[in-house]
């Protein structure tokens, strides 16, 4: 069924394409423009990888997808398009939203301590999910909700549905966020750093479970970190942000064997290297700017080793061949890039 | 205490069978006996109850010829009583233990943390006292050794200090102060728990109103409470009923009526917290309605503090409705409340204090319960109490 679902899909319109996204948030200072032009196609049973610094504006990409930014003071500026399967979400009246959001849509945060109701149980908070979209009746969606905890890793599923979220650890309370954004067969998964608060062996197996389900499901998943390791184990391909702008994109090899943008070459140098023993890790200079006020032409100028005078005119999205693309006028101008960059 | 508990049990268990019997015949005497509180308390009740069965057989009998409403319900209270005694001693007594030993304790038990209300002391006293208020309340045709409005030979049977035939002494009319006493505990109880029952939902209504809605319904709102909150109640209290008849209904409208407000503010600063929550989000991000986000993830966690709130109001409630009846403006004689008690009994504290003390002494005890299983249900609802929310 779902290879059917694929060539449907393959002929028509990408699954989800996001063009030219602002989300802004009214503030004393002017208005901060967290995320700030962003496009991204995403394909049926595809892994996107959205990596960045904290603040650099992924998450809130994430949340105005399904338009759960708060307003005021967020919006979610004129111009910009979510289309899911042609279909513009940012257009959609409430009643379809609601069906899109966990039907079509659904969303894993980055806090299972805090993202599950601590008043109900765990079985009654995925149940209820399944009742909304799927309009079982009691019964079945019982049975729905215990077959739901038992695929997502969940011993003694019976058992355990009848648990509070606060009688689970940190791994178990994701798994059931997971089995409550999966409750409805989405044909996207947005997970939001699903496994930043866990243990480095319980991330593992979260992520593993993500890829299996993403296997037996033929889902799409946009997958948020800033955790470049998380990235290269499940993605297909990567968009780096920076100050609310994607600033590279290109299939996950590519983009870590050669990386274009010195922002990208910066983050793939900060990570710790076993091989490759330093006294010190390496650390972008300085930090993301305040959003309210991003600097003149590239909004990267101020941190970049490799900067010049054509920086202050902002570069765009520049196609690079292989279907990979960067924000850098090093592109144009590779002869521009200083070998030893110096420490 | 747990070791002579444990012991209790394994004889209990060797000798097998009396030990059944014995939760028959005298439910909660071994949890009583291994040091108990709530062993004590089931006894103290089952023997209460039986007590007043034999005792006084032929006023319960007559229930069945020619019982009123309230007749019938001290009937249906004696025999659920009865009923629940064993049943309670059989399956949470003597079951308890094993559930505290045991790691099975994991599914089921909710986000609130009994034990801590167990812990507490004063909160349990509070909570028998109540439980004993209640119990009396309910049964109070058949407590009652009079007709609480029945006046014999006036001159002859009034200002009787008390004694065997009066308990509490009498009146100024020779009526009974304990028969009057005790249907005061029903009119004072059933005042307090309506008025708040109203004032809950009211506050509840508003303060989820004015909190999901925000914005400039959410600042007219609160206004309108603050000016509310600028009377003092008592004043509020005695305009409203002085527009009208005094009746038993006004006065526990216009208590609801002026007890809302604060419940209006607690609900309204829960819902502004808890809307902002990420569960709250991850709701929406599932796609359900804002009905459905209100009153299945918002107020069940908002309603922690309003339960504490209600209690304290109980008696914040029945001390209001005591004040105005003391000044006139409450309950109507001859129908008795503890309020107009105390007020009959004011100006001749001096020859016959008993008319006054009792119900003040009522007034006192039941308030001060209620404050203290207030104070019990803050820390057990505390969040910094409950396992694992650390």
């Amino acid at each position: 069924m779902t290879g059917r679902r694929e060539t449907e899909r393959r002929a028509g319109p990408p699954l989800l394409e996001v063009e030219d996204l602002r989300t802004w948030f009214r503030g004393p200072g002017g208005d901060a423009r967290a995320v700030d032009g962003v496009s991204f196609r995403l394909e049926a049973g595809e892994t996107l990888g959205l990596v960045g610094e904290s603040g650099c504006g992924k998450s809130v990409t994430a949340l105005s997808l399904l338009r759960l930014v708060p307003d005021p003071p967020g919006r979610v500026m004129p111009g910009s398009s979510v289309r899911l399967r042609g279909e513009d979400l940012l257009e959609a009246d409430a009643e379809r939203l609601r069906e899109v959001r966990g039907g079509e849509i659904a969303m894993v945060f980055q806090e299972p301590m805090t993202s599950l109701n601590p008043v109900l149980t765990v079985g009654r908070q995925v149940d209820e999910g399944i009742r909304r979209h799927r309009g079982l009746g009691a019964r079945e969606a019982a049975e729905e909700t215990v077959r739901l905890l038992g695929r997502v890793g969940i011993p003694e599923p019976e058992e355990r549905r009848r648990a509070y979220p606060h009688q689970l650890s940190g791994g178990m309370r994701q798994r059931v966020m997971i089995a409550m954004a999966l409750a409805c067969r989405p044909s996207i998964l947005v997970a939001d750093e699903p496994t930043t608060a866990l243990d480095v062996t319980v991330q593992a197996q979260i992520l593993e479970l993500l890829a299996d389900l993403q296997r037996e499901m033929g889902m799409a998943i946009l997958l948020i970190t800033h955790d470049l390791g998380i990235v290269a184990q499940v993605a297909d391909r990567v968009a780096v942000m920076y100050a609310g702008k994607i600033v590279e994109e290109a299939d996950v090899e590519t983009l870590y064997r050669r990386p274009l943008h010195p922002y990208t070459e910066g983050l793939l140098a900060a990570v710790p290297d076993l091989d490759r023993r330093r006294d010190r890790l390496a650390a972008i200079p300085g930090r993301v700017p305040d959003p309210a006020r991003w600097p003149e032409g590239c909004r990267f100028r101020p941190r970049c080793p490799h900067a010049w005078g054509r920086c202050g005119e902002e570069p765009g999205l520049l196609e690079a061949g292989g279907d990979r693309r960067a924000r850098c006028w090093l592109v144009r101008e590779p002869a521009r890039r200083r070998e030893e960059v110096p420490e | 205490m747990s070791g002579a508990g444990a012991a209790g049990r394994a004889s209990g268990r060797a000798s097998g069978r009396p030990s059944r019997w014995l939760d028959l015949l005298l439910p909660g005497l071994r949890a009583a006996r291994a040091g108990r509180a709530s062993g004590a308390a089931v006894l103290g009740t089952w023997t209460l109850l039986w007590g007043l069965l034999l005792l006084r057989g032929a006023r319960v009998a007559a229930t069945f010829r020619s019982g009123g409403v309230d007749d019938w319900v001290a009937l249906a209270t004696l025999a659920l009583g009865l009923a629940a005694c064993p049943i309670a001693a059989r399956r949470w007594l003597e079951a308890a233990p094993r559930e505290d030993a045991g790691g099975s304790r994991a599914a089921g038990s909710g986000p609130v943390d009994w034990a801590a209300f167990a812990r507490h002391r004063q909160a349990s006293v509070g909570l028998v006292l109540l439980g004993a208020l209640l119990l009396i309340a309910l049964l109070t045709p058949y407590l009652a050794p009079y007709d609480p409005n029945a006046q014999h030979a006036v001159v002859a049977t009034r200002f009787l200090p008390p004694s065997a035939a009066h308990p509490l002494g009498t009146d100024r009319f020779g009526r009974d102060v304990l028969s009057r006493a005790l249907y005061g505990a029903r009119i004072s109880l059933s005042i307090g728990f309506v008025a708040v029952a109203i004032a809950v939902s009211v506050g509840t209504l508003v303060g989820a109103g004015a909190g999901m809605a925000g914005g400039l319904a959410d600042t007219v709102s609160m206004r309108g409470v603050d000016l509310l909150l600028s009377f003092p109640r008592l004043v509020l209290l005695i305009a409203l009923v002085a527009l009208f008849e005094p009746s038993l209904a006004l006065v526990t409208l216009v208590l609801g009526a002026t007890g809302w407000m604060g419940t209006a503010r607690i609900v309204r600063g829960q819902v502004l917290s808890i809307r902002e929550e990420d569960y709250v989000q991850a709701a929406r991000a599932l796609g359900f309605g804002r009905w459905r986000i209100l009153t299945r993830h918002v107020l069940p966690n908002a309603l922690t503090p309003v339960i504490v709130a209600a209690t304290l109001g109980v008696g914040n409630t029945i001390l209001a409705e005591a004040a105005l009846s003391f000044l006139g403006l409450g309950v109507q004689p001859p129908t008795a409340s503890w309020g107009n008690m105390v007020a009959s009994g004011r100006d001749v504290m001096l020859h016959a204090w008993w008319i006054a003390a009792f119900p003040g002494v009522a007034i006192v005890l039941t308030v001060v319960s209620f404050n203290l299983v207030g104070d019990g249900l803050r820390d057990a609802l505390d969040p910094r109490h409950a396992a694992g929310l650390r």
